[in-house]
């Protein structure tokens, strides 16, 4: 068989799945969901009990695990955990004070 | 009708992958995300131009995982759709793959209604999930015809929206297809569930989800859980389903058929920059709206019982 | 088997569905258009009598038609439809679509004038305005053509040399609704001809995952995973598979004539008494087919005249026809079309493809029978005696001449006449 041209290699466009797509998303926001572990009580109570964070998060970067993480590289900052937490466990803070 | 969900029973498997291009604080996003976990794999989704368009990615890479996507024209989902579930019927997968087309307002209720109601009319085996954000989001809030009454977008700019919203759902329940039904982003229980019940009925299913937008509402991003709630506690935006002719309101719609049990209209129009500007009259206009959309579905909850 | 039973006698529409039939289509959406609609109408029928095991999306407009097309190809079947006129400028953004997803889809055109005003009746208009889409275009003359061209069409586009999409025109009503000898091939010597569809796009493989069509950059994308590319890499690859498909074309007719003994010419064009031809008409369809008579009530006048009948529209062969318009005197091209600013749309094509030629001809293109006026042997050759005149004089005509107008008919446009309903 003789070897294909460069134009029948290339014809519908297709993708394939990739993290971080758009690049490091968490670069969009300086301020950050940090979860006091204090008062997660996930975390307090080593029990999956809560995980609202996890459940209202548009973004994939919040896992439900004892206790939970934020995935800082792609995390858009937007605050939403902060809102839902029931027990206000979660503040924005500068990056810096991670 | 859907059953009930609890957080522990949703899938734990992202589908949707980190660092996406999604704006921070998409309701899209979340409604997304919950959808493509009560999906599952077996599923092909058909996506228009749309913000949808944007999460899925530039040429080359996507951030989706674990599920194929045709992307198709703005007005054209529910054709393709259509082409998608007839072939596949010919190879034999009609019964083992879900067929999604997953559209915006503006795909939905003005381009895309025609081919969305010959496909309905059809009796195609698909879901047609239409996450309404109430505008044209993608090209710069442009005013839909899902836009409510009031807004100001970029189309609309001094007088806001002189029409109500287009009542989608009603339009898709006059086509007599077995499973309609109504969420919000900030009930991704009840956004799952649904998913999951539509996954399960054969013909055509209408899921229209409720999207808040902070750019496109203004509000800021932190504030998407409580606004859709707002939207759905002032009885705004009724959680429902429709199954086999049958109408039950969802959790917590189910308690707004009592007026005083609903907030205050003002509670959710008041937080959004584009209500910003609405005079007194246009408050009572909007109160009127909310009133006659609860005074069709007492009627309609009525139906089910004669 | 005597002569009588190889032979049924059907309307070319009825041609374009039995080769539907005979390929296998697996999925076909259509919506009813004159001229078009007894195509659709006999592939329903073959469906719902069992013949034929395939989908019918019955869909509500043609936009919708192509676009199921679209997406049941790209899910990894075989697709076809049909459609004319306003159905086809209906799908117009779909055809941009399957052909840069590089779609193997057939479709026919039942040709038929462009509104307004409306038009039910023939002519090229619809085809040509789809030029640049992407689809390969052939033309047919006959019904048995239309059935030997669709067979082709489905191994053409399914090439993995190819994967473009291919639309196979013929005149509305003259071949759509005139009824004509064909002859339909045994579905074992079909299968053997048009091998199975292997898609390069399979959505319904679920073990192969994969995104369709998403947004494209002017760029070229380059990540660890590796590198995609961007617009232009792909319409490059569409032009190119274009250009080569020439050959495949070629070689699917050759193929084609070796096992079922019809052949077209070369399978790019038809060329009728061109041997010691000095003065050529190149023509498409309808307008080529009334040519024929008009080459030999010629000739018979002495005057050395060969018809050019273009059956490969896109890609255009322009190599091809400098080949044979090389040694020729001169040529009138007969367009039943207008690009409208210009002139007849097969005229520019030709005359482009002459430029290189050293000694060019003289070349005059005229427009005939829009919107199904009659296009009369006379009509044709009186175009052709003033070419000639013209060429002796060495007169270029800056104005687009109109062929069988009947502006004389017309009483207010008479001397004193009044314009009815007048401004």
């Amino acid at each position: 068989m003789t070897e294909e041209k460069d134009y029948q290699k290339i014809l519908a466009s297709v993708q394939k799945p990739v993290e971080g797509e758009a690049g490091k998303t968490g670069s969009w926001s300086t301020i950050k969901p940090k979860i006091n572990l204090d008062k997660c009580i996930v975390a307090k109570m080593e029990k999956n009990v809560c995980h609202f964070c996890w459940l209202y998060c548009p973004e994939p970067i919040i896992t439900r695990t004892i206790p939970p993480r934020i995935l800082y590289d792609y995390c858009k900052g937007c605050g939403i955990c902060v809102e839902v937490c029931p027990h206000k466990a979660i503040e924005m803070v500068e990056e810096s004070e991670l | 009708m859907a059953d009930k969900v609890k957080l522990y029973d949703i899938e734990d498997e992202e589908y949707m992958l980190a660092g996406n291009r999604m704006c921070s604080g998409c309701g899209l996003s979340l409604i997304y995300r919950i959808a493509l976990k009560a999906l599952g794999p077996d599923t092909i989704i058909t996506v228009p131009a749309s913000c949808l368009t944007v999460l899925h990615g530039m040429q080359g890479f996507t951030s989706v995982n674990k599920i194929s996507v045709l992307n198709t024209p703005f007005e054209t989902v529910a054709a393709s759709a259509s082409g998608i579930a007839s072939a596949l019927e010919m190879m034999g997968k009609g019964n083992e793959v879900t067929v999604v087309a997953f559209a915006g307002d503006g795909g939905t209720t003005d381009i895309g209604i025609q081919g969305l109601s010959g496909a309905a009319e059809r009796r195609t085996n698909f879901i047609y999930a239409c996450y309404d954000n109430e505008a044209y989001m993608n090209t710069g809030v442009q005013r839909s015809g899902s836009t409510p009454y009031g807004s100001h977008t970029t189309t609309t700019p001094i007088n806001g929206k002189r029409e109500h919203k287009k009542n989608m759902p009603r339009i898709l329940e006059a086509h007599d297809i077995p499973y309609v039904a109504t969420s919000c982003a900030s009930y991704p229980l009840d956004i799952y569930a649904k998913f999951k019940r539509a996954k399960e009925i054969k013909g055509t299913k209408y899921l229209h989800i409720l999207s808040p937008c902070p750019p496109g509402w203004g509000y800021s991003t932190q504030d998407t859980i409580k606004i859709g709630k707002l939207s759905v506690e002032t009885g705004f935006w009724p959680l429902y389903e429709i199954e086999r002719g049958k109408f039950v309101l969802s959790h917590p719609s189910n308690k707004h058929l009592d007026p005083s049990k609903r907030k205050p209209i003002e509670d959710y129009l008041s937080v959004q920059k584009r209500f910003s500007r609405l005079s007194n009259e246009e408050m009572e206009e909007f109160k009127e709206y909310v009133k006659n959309l609860w005074d069709y579905i007492k009627k309609r909850v009525e139906c089910n019982t004669q | 088997m005597n002569a009588s039973e190889e032979y049924e006698i059907m309307i070319g529409n009825h041609a374009a569905a039995y080769a539907c039939k005979g390929a296998k289509v697996q999925v076909v959406a259509a919506y009813p258009i004159t001229p078009q609609s007894p195509v659709v109408e006999k592939i329903s029928y073959f469906i719902e009598s069992g013949e034929l095991n395939a989908r019918m999306v019955r869909v509500e407009s043609e936009q919708s038609a192509l676009v199921a097309c679209v997406a049941a190809s790209a899910t990894g079947v075989r697709t076809y439809t049909a459609t004319s006129s306003h159905g086809l400028m209906l799908m117009y953004e779909i055809l941009c679509w399957a052909a840069g997803n590089r779609l193997p889809i057939v479709m026919n055109i039942a040709t038929r004038a462009v509104g307004a005003p409306w038009s039910v009746w023939t002519d090229h208009q619809d085809a040509f305005t789809v030029r640049d889409t992407g689809w390969l275009q052939m033309f047919c003359e006959d019904n048995q053509e239309i059935y030997d061209t669709n067979l082709q069409a489905f191994r053409i586009a399914e090439d993995p040399c190819v994967y473009v999409p291919t639309l196979v025109s013929y005149d509305g009503y003259i071949l759509s609704h005139t009824f004509m000898p064909v002859r339909l091939e045994p579905q074992s010597r079909i299968d053997d001809f048009i091998p199975p569809l292997k898609h390069h796009l399979n959505l319904g493989d679920m073990n192969v995952v994969k995104g369709v069509c998403p947004v494209t950059t002017p760029h070229v994308v380059k990540r660890e995973e590796g590198t995609a590319p961007g617009y232009y890499e792909f319409r490059y690859s569409l032009q190119r598979a274009m250009e080569h498909s020439i050959e495949k074309v070629v070689e699917v007719h050759d193929l084609f004539a070796e096992k079922f003994g019809r052949s077209y010419g070369n399978g790019i064009y038809k060329a009728y008494k061109m041997e010691d031809a000095d003065i050529v008409i190149f023509a498409v369809g309808s307008v080529a087919s009334e040519s024929r008579l008009v080459i030999d009530k010629l000739r018979a006048k002495g005057i050395k005249i060969g018809l050019i009948s273009l059956k490969l529209f896109r890609p255009f062969p322009a190599k091809h026809l400098r080949e044979v318009f090389k040694d020729i005197k001169t040529v009138v091209v007969f367009d039943r079309d207008v690009g409208y600013g210009y002139e007849g749309i097969l005229f520019t094509e030709l005359k482009s493809a002459l430029y290189q030629l050293k000694n060019r001809p003289f070349i005059k293109g005229y427009i005939v029978g829009l919107g199904g006026r009659d296009v009369k042997a006379d009509d044709l050759i009186n175009g052709v005696l003033r070419t000639i005149e013209l060429e002796k004089k060495n007169e270029y005509v800056e104005q687009t001449e109109f062929i069988g107008l009947k502006l004389d008919e017309l009483d207010f446009l008479k001397k004193g006449g009044k314009v009815e309903n007048g401004r």
